[in-house]
């Protein structure tokens, strides 16, 4: 950003930092520790930031380990360091922390399974209905279930097929995109090219309207 | 305040009046910003007012985070910004072991601050302690809680107590509904 650059060189001699954060849990790096899925956040680091990652997770002098622990500190481990860091803390204190952290740990790998899970099942579903004789209307639906934002994908649907396209709440609840026009297979098209890896190409299914199906 | 996940409501543009109402009123609540607000707020650019649930409202340049605000307080910096300019708030610091407390929202105590991890404005302080400050912060002013052995800010809020009570009592609720890493407002994304 320029806004950094200019700042830097400031005549206030106040520093301006670019701060990088976790691409895992969103949270500044050195506070992974805290988000449950620490595991993760070590190995994003690893690949995104080496020589952070060197700073936090290997055992070079942490930041403020109490003296007695330094000399032990000798191998790469990110324990050590975790542990070193817990070292200011009391023996009971220490063990609860460890005990929370464990359930934080497990907690969010099992929300992260269930969501995995209910991604894998969420059907998105492409629906032509017939309107008028020749007139069409195309209502998308479960998309929000893979954390797509409706009204956003609205809004980009009626931008690139030159539509009406709005959001639509259906009568068992929820909301679905409509589009007018006969546009199914275009937007299969464009679902799996916009969002194909978010939306993966089993789960999207077109589906034509029984009535034309009669009718011809 | 924003334990849940919370989802932005609507956007709209600061009239340029107010605009310029935020921007003295922040050199004012922070005036060790006041040299940067060109770098976060320049004159020309245009704000945008997200409100949020629980009448609180978030001003945001293109989509940056930078203040938030309930109802009419004192007007908050989202921990971006304070990430980005960490010298120019009143800080203090918390022990290590209040931290997975503080991350999973709770209030915070007065004990976190006044343990031997923690750090209050200390007229006596030396070297580095000396960006803690040296005079007592009041009850009702808005503060940015640095952690025992991290570089970042943790959370921001405003005080409950004033920081020479705490130092007295060492017991209590220092600050509750405040702003925290990982909360709903950090999750929010704009765009």
């Amino acid at each position: 950003m320029a806004e950094t650059e200019t700042a830097d060189a400031g005549s206030s001699g106040l520093m301006v930092r670019n701060v990088v954060y976790c691409g895992v849990c969103t949270l500044p790096p050195e506070y992974c520790e805290f988000g449950g899925t620490t595991k993760k956040c070590e190995e994003w680091l690893q690949q995104h930031h080496p020589d952070m990652h060197a700073k936090l997770y290997s055992a070079g002098p942490p930041v403020y380990p109490p003296p007695t622990q330094r000399s032990q500190l000798t191998t790469v481990a990110i324990t050590e360091v975790l542990e070193a860091n817990m070292a200011s803390l009391s023996v009971d204190a220490q063990k609860r922390a460890e005990k929370d952290a464990q359930k934080k740990a497990a907690k969010a790998a099992t929300q992260e399974a269930k969501e995995q899970e209910r991604k894998a099942s969420a059907m998105v579903y492409i629906k032509r209905i017939e309107r008028n004789k020749r007139k069409y209307v195309t209502a998308v639906s479960g998309l929000e279930a893979h954390g797509l934002e409706l009204k956003k994908v609205a809004k980009d649907m009626g931008k690139k097929f030159a539509t009406g396209a709005s959001v639509t709440k259906i009568p068992s609840g929820g909301e679905e995109i409509t589009v007018q026009g006969d546009l199914s297979d275009d937007i299969f098209d464009w679902v799996l090219d916009t969002y194909g890896d978010v939306v993966p190409e089993d789960n999207v299914e077109c589906i034509e309207d029984k009535k034309k199906k009669g009718a011809g | 305040m924003f334990k849940k996940d919370i989802t932005a409501g609507q956007k709209s543009k600061v009239k340029s009046s107010v605009q310029r109402g935020i921007r003295t009123k922040v050199t004012e609540t922070y005036p060790l910003l006041a040299p940067h607000i060109d770098e976060i707020m320049p004159k020309k650019e245009q704000l945008d007012l997200i409100k949020l649930p629980d009448r609180v409202s978030l001003y945001a340049l293109h989509s940056t985070p930078l203040f938030f605000q309930h109802m009419d307080d004192a007007l908050l910096p989202h921990l971006t910004l304070v990430h980005r300019y960490p010298s120019c708030f009143p800080r203090i610091r918390i022990d290590r072991g209040a931290i997975r407390f503080v991350l999973s929202g709770a209030a915070l105590m007065a004990p976190g601050l006044t343990s031997t991890g923690g750090r209050l404005p200390n007229p006596n302080a030396k070297a580095e302690d000396e960006k803690y400050g040296k005079e007592e912060l009041e009850t009702g002013a808005p503060v940015v809680i640095e952690a025992e052995g991290k570089e970042h800010a943790c959370l921001v809020g405003v005080l409950k107590m004033g920081t020479g009570e705490m130092k007295e009592k060492k017991k209590g609720v220092v600050m509750d509904a405040g702003h925290y890493l990982g909360d709903g407002l950090w999750k929010m994304h704009l765009d």
